[in-house]
């Protein structure tokens, strides 16, 4: 197990490196740097001495050299659009609003993700299956900023029950979380109805009924608790996606979360952030896939690590 | 790995009886029959009928938004600007009088156009990198894969944004990026797809009778790969769709006066309190189109690989 989470370790380093090595090289290939856009250009001498306090005058070799160096000491820079913070300090204020969104939509489209997948189970081929399948397969195709206008539409223009934008109150959540995790629970609720159909299937629940144990008891201790393993290979991975926020629903509903920095940092050049948002992103992701091949292995002894 | 294991079971049998109908010289009837009893399972699946028939609707009134549409997509009339929907314009006119009907076909138009391309270049990339990887040896599957692995850190549509801000906005450059972006579910489909279906008993029975690993390849694992990439390339569509209005959306995907509906969401969210269809007819365009072919894709997948729904 040690020697296996190391290989894992040392092949997700490897996965970054190439990750900032790309990122970088393509980040100065874009025409245009952050000192020499906009509307004010500044004056000439102005741009050479600001490239030079920010490094951007060396060859770019060693510009990701020292780039690297940094990171390893954990050092992000400096925001070049936002001067007087860090990096790290900026991520640390913007990403919290994100995460709040994110793990409230989390708790929900998993819990409800789970139960409608095992409604659709319990009651296979009927009414009930068939239009929660077709609501999973709404909530899958409908991209969720489509669902945020329908909602404002309807939830805050037409009825005026909740706020069209911002996030001052619980009511503000509501319309933010819904649209935001109609996906995710419908992906959930698909995995769950698939593979308790499976399970339901099998012989050990036939030999559990025909020992005469209470449909009830089938369902909790022995298909639930199989069924479940292989959810977590969807869950899991899904959770970045979430917690690193979802562009689309901050900008529907005027939230200020990490989100809108995806696309700022990117039109405004600024280097230090383009490369700390694709690193954060790439190590979340990483190292939740790395959980879940380990949490499944550690929940279905069958499964052996190692090629 | 289930569907490509149920999927191989299935196929086994099928040699089996072509082997047998090459013999009497009877090999057309079994291979139609096959592809007929995927076809009935097709026709009665409601939801794939529901799926394929708004696909088509969608794709007639794209192909022929120039001659359907009452206006030209760019043309502006300040003095009916913001009109709600009448006889006239039945979707009503934009801020600056632009009938939105004509622009939510064209619209639908780019959307198709951006969908079709895109996935066509990520077929180009992903099929013989897969095959490569799947037929390589090891050297061959171990660069293809890093280079998946690679590529499958990047978060997506970050990438994506990344891409269209180093090339530049515009709806070749949108479609590249996209190409450029979706090629990784396809590649590792086809090279899964290949691992397995070269361990099964019938491609030894084939190599064993002498048939070269090429013939193998093109005559055996090609064919048996064929129906699970179909599906994955119906489904690849909507997610190119969602892309190109995603991209829209924030502004950094099709530029005006190009219609693209993710665009007109996004110009259209901020006077949607007083002008709802703004933002409705839109996003009613992208729904269709997303659900159209996903569901006709899912009917694909249950018709072609019945066992596994």
């Amino acid at each position: 197990m040690g020697r296996y989470i190391a290989v894992r370790l040392a092949s997700l380093l490897f996965v970054l490196l190439a990750v900032s090595l790309i990122t970088f090289v393509l980040m100065h290939q874009v025409p245009g740097g952050p000192f020499d856009k906009g509307d004010r250009p500044l004056p000439e001498a102005t741009r050479i001495a600001m490239e030079r306090k920010y490094g951007l005058d060396q060859p770019l070799w060693r510009q990701y050299v020292t780039y690297l160096g940094n990171v390893v000491r954990l050092d992000f820079g400096v925001p070049n659009k936002y001067p007087n913070e860090t990096v790290t300090s900026l991520i640390a204020r913007t990403w919290p609003t994100t995460l709040k969104i994110g793990a409230v939509t989390i708790v929900v489209a998993y819990t409800l993700g789970i139960l409608l997948g095992y409604f659709a189970a319990i009651r296979q081929r009927t009414a009930v299956d068939y239009s929660l399948t077709f609501i999973a397969t709404l909530g899958i195709a409908v991209p969720n900023f489509v669902i945020a206008i329908w909602l404002i539409l309807i939830f805050a223009v037409r009825l005026e029950w909740f706020p069209l934008r911002g996030l001052d109150n619980w009511k503000s959540y509501v319309l933010p979380v819904i649209a935001y995790a109609l996906g995710p629970m419908a992906l959930v609720a698909r995995y769950t109805r698939t593979s308790l159909v499976e399970n339901l299937r099998s012989d050990y629940v036939r030999t559990a009924r025909a020992k005469g144990l209470g449909e009830q008891t089938v369902m909790t201790r022995h298909v639930f608790r199989n069924a479940l393993i292989p959810l977590v290979t969807v869950i899991l991975p899904e959770i970045p996606n979430i917690l690193t926020g979802s562009i689309f629903i901050e900008m529907t509903f005027g939230i200020p979360g990490l989100g809108r920095f995806f696309v700022q940092s990117t039109f405004n050049r600024d280097y230090p952030m383009i490369m700390a948002l694709v690193l954060l992103v790439a190590a979340f992701w990483g190292l939740m896939y790395l959980v879940t091949d380990i949490l499944y292995v550690m929940l279905d002894p069958r499964i052996r690590l190692g090629r | 790995m289930m569907s490509s294991t149920s999927r191989a079971s299935q196929s086994a049998p099928e040699q089996r009886s072509d082997a047998i109908l090459a013999l009497t010289g009877e090999k057309q009837v079994r291979a139609r029959s096959n592809l007929e009893l995927s076809a009935r399972r097709f026709l009665r699946h409601k939801l794939a009928m529901a799926g394929l028939i708004v696909t088509l609707a969608l794709l007639v009134l794209g192909l022929l938004a120039p001659w359907i549409a009452p206006f030209p997509y760019d043309y502006s009339n300040l003095m009916t600007a913001n009109s709600f929907p009448s006889r006239d314009h039945l979707f009503g006119t934009d801020a600056i009088g632009r009938d939105y009907f004509s622009r939510v076909l064209f619209g639908l138009r780019t959307s198709l156009l951006v969908g079709f391309i895109s996935v066509a270049i990520a077929c180009a990339i992903g099929v013989p990198l897969g095959l490569l990887a799947g037929l390589g040896g090891r050297w061959g599957d171990f660069t293809v894969m890093r280079i998946v692995e690679v590529m499958t850190a990047f978060p997506g549509l970050l990438f994506a944004i990344f891409l269209v801000s180093v090339l530049g906005s515009g709806v070749q450059n949108v479609i590249l990026v996209i190409g450029l972006t979706g090629w990784l579910t396809i590649c590792r489909l086809t090279r899964a797809q290949l691992l397995t279906l070269r361990e099964q008993d019938y491609v030894m029975a084939a190599r064993s009778i002498g048939v070269s690993s090429w013939q193998i390849a093109v005559r055996h694992l090609l064919p048996n790969a064929l129906a699970p990439l179909v599906i994955v390339i119906t489904l690849s569509v909507p997610v190119a769709i969602f892309t190109e209005a995603g991209l829209s959306f924030l502004g950094i995907g099709i530029n005006e006066p190009t219609p693209s509906l993710g665009k007109m969401v996004s110009d259209g969210a901020p006077y949607m309190q007083v002008y709802w269809y703004l933002g409705f007819f839109p996003t009613l365009a992208i729904a269709l189109a997303m659900l159209g072919f996903t569901f006709l894709g899912d009917g694909l997948r249950d018709a072609l690989d019945p066992r596994q729904g």
